[in-house]
């Protein structure tokens, strides 16, 4: 990948198809109340039960399609920090996963460079090694320990000796703060450390671009700005390329060079932080802003 | 983290975790049954003794038939169960018709087919037939304790291994497998510990396991009762060890994480 790394993303589309169970009412079916009821009975026979089978109408299973991404195009040059904010189910998720093919495109094509992402000849490992992703629950392996989580996938992908993974993977932990937790389980580290674990583990990749997806959501408030600080320094030390999901003011201001708002599917605006938050053009936007400021 | 329980439906002494009493089921079911037996022989050795002396061969075949079977059942049930969550069509169609005709069929019935119908075709060793089909059907429940296994691992740890860069091959290996083998060893415990117990039904092959030796004494005796006693002993202290084996493996493996 050249150093002029540039992410495209023309008119891509996703769908999903979303499946209900629609029941169809149930026909009316006189039910006697009562040996009253039914003329000319004695009220000591029985009264016959009303048959259960068409009291319970019958239940389709219908169709209906959901756009995730409808039309989307932008770019992301080398260097940019780019925040996507908007309501969930809006499909900022589903943009991110689209670009290393965790979900594949409807229509539509992302490219990095000159490789095309969304098509299925594409070699897509070569890129997943260039896009390091970060989720919002973390997804570190608890069988391994935090050095274990970091240099399990050089040597495996890489073909890394064990010495240079485990001291490629102490250097990252250092770098995030936790040296002293080497040989500490996932269970055994708080939220905040678990996802600067994630986060070595995704640079002991070497990626050029970083994506996170909702990185802070799932954390206490007085871990998120470990984390915070974390991404920071990744862009200040080395101008990483990043794709952040994630609603913090903070980091926006402090680090984003461009805020996307998206919504229904859609990106409603584009802007610099300063101007989407401030002065914003769309009604949408204001209207999202408000409920989140 | 939030797993899917696994049920079994052969419930097995397997001794509980902090279970730390010293009257526990199991220590009252494996002590009772050895002073039991101790007593017996004591106090009336003429048939007990004799007895005693007449299994071992029976118990050594009967441990033959079980870690064979279990190691065979094992490895088909790993393919097995990759059969069945693979996202080849026809090879998760072929595992999946495979679990559904041999769970269906009685291990009894099965035993016998593999000995006598399918013997006329070709010769096999009666242990061989044994251990074959008591492999085939346990493989079946392997498989399907093996896919569940798979299955409950979260499914953000297969993304994550994949975003990384690795391969499906490679995050099932390295990834998806090591966690399974944590979340399957107690029901596979209960497995083993099935096959054990289910291991007498080839005494009805011309194979002289625990129970055919018991029966075979029997039969010379006619001291059914003395005899079929002891034979049930030494069964229910051999699955009580077991379970204490399935019980150490267990706690050995949770040592790490929480």
């Amino acid at each position: 990948m050249s150093d002029n790394l540039k992410i495209r993303i023309e008119r891509a589309t996703k769908v999903f198809n979303v499946y209900e169970r629609e029941q169809s009412e149930p026909e009316e079916i006189a039910v006697p109340r009562g040996h009253a009821d039914i003329p000319g009975r004695s009220t000591l026979e029985p009264v016959p039960l009303p048959r259960t089978r068409g009291r319970r109408g019958r239940s389709k299973i219908r169709r209906s399609t959901l756009y995730a991404l409808k039309d989307v195009s932008m770019s992301v040059n080398r260097g940019e920090v780019v925040l996507v904010i908007g309501p969930s189910g809006s499909g900022k998720s589903t943009l991110l996963r689209c670009i290393n093919r965790l979900e594949n495109l409807t229509g539509g094509d992302i490219w990095i460079d000159d490789i095309c992402v969304s098509d299925s000849k594409t070699d897509i490992r070569k890129v997943r090694e260039e896009v390091g992703m970060v989720f919002q629950s973390f997804n570190l392996f608890p069988h391994l320990d935090a050095l274990g989580n970091i240099a399990l996938p050089p040597i495996v992908v890489k073909g890394l000796s064990k010495a240079e993974a485990h001291e490629r993977a102490r250097k990252l932990l250092k770098r995030v703060g936790l040296e002293d937790k080497e040989h500490s389980y996932p269970a055994q580290l708080s939220g905040g450390q678990q996802q600067r674990v994630a986060i070595a583990r995704a640079l002991a990749m070497e990626p050029h671009v970083m994506m996170f997806d909702e990185p802070t959501s799932a954390l206490d408030p007085e871990m998120i700005k470990e984390v915070l600080d974390a991404m920071l320094a990744l862009t200040e030390e080395e101008g990483m390329t990043m794709l952040v999901v994630s609603h913090e003011m903070g980091f926006a201001k402090a680090a984003a060079t461009r805020v996307v708002f998206m919504d229904e599917g859609e990106i409603v605006e584009i802007g610099t932080p300063d101007k989407l938050f401030n002065n914003p053009d769309e009604e949408r936007t204001k209207r999202f802003l408000e409920h989140i400021l | 983290m939030a797993r899917e329980k696994i049920s079994t439906s052969d419930s097995t002494l397997i001794p509980h975790r902090g279970e730390k009493e010293i009257f526990s089921a199991w220590k009252i079911s494996f002590f009772g049954a050895i002073g039991l037996i101790i007593f017996l022989v004591i106090y009336s050795p003429d048939p007990y003794a004799r007895i005693l002396l007449f299994l071992p061969d029976g118990v050594l075949r009967t441990f033959q038939v079980t870690v064979f079977a279990i190691l065979l059942a094992l490895v088909i049930g790993l393919i097995g169960g990759l059969g069945r969550i693979s996202r080849i069509r026809i090879i998760n169609k072929i595992a999946t018709v495979y679990v559904e005709v041999v769970r269906g069929i009685p291990l009894l019935v099965q035993i016998f087919y593999i000995y006598y119908a399918l013997g006329r075709l070709v010769r096999i060793p009666d242990i061989a037939s044994a251990i074959i089909a008591m492999a085939v059907c346990y493989g079946a429940y392997m498989a399907e304790i093996i896919r569940a296994g798979i299955q409950a691992v979260p499914p953000g740890q297969m993304e994550a291994a994949l975003a990384l860069g690795l391969s499906r091959r490679q995050a099932m290996q390295h990834i998806i497998l090591p966690q399974t083998v944590k979340i399957i060893l107690p029901p596979i415990g209960n497995e083993f510990i099935a096959l054990l117990k289910d291991s007498s039904l080839v005494s009805i092959l011309a194979v002289s396991d625990l129970l055919r030796r018991g029966r075979e004494f029997a039969a010379h005796t006619f001291q059914y009762f003395e005899t079929l006693t002891i034979v049930a002993l030494v069964y229910l202290i051999l699955t009580l060890l077991f379970s204490w084996l399935v019980g150490l493996m267990e706690a050995r493996l949770n040592r790490n994480v929480r």
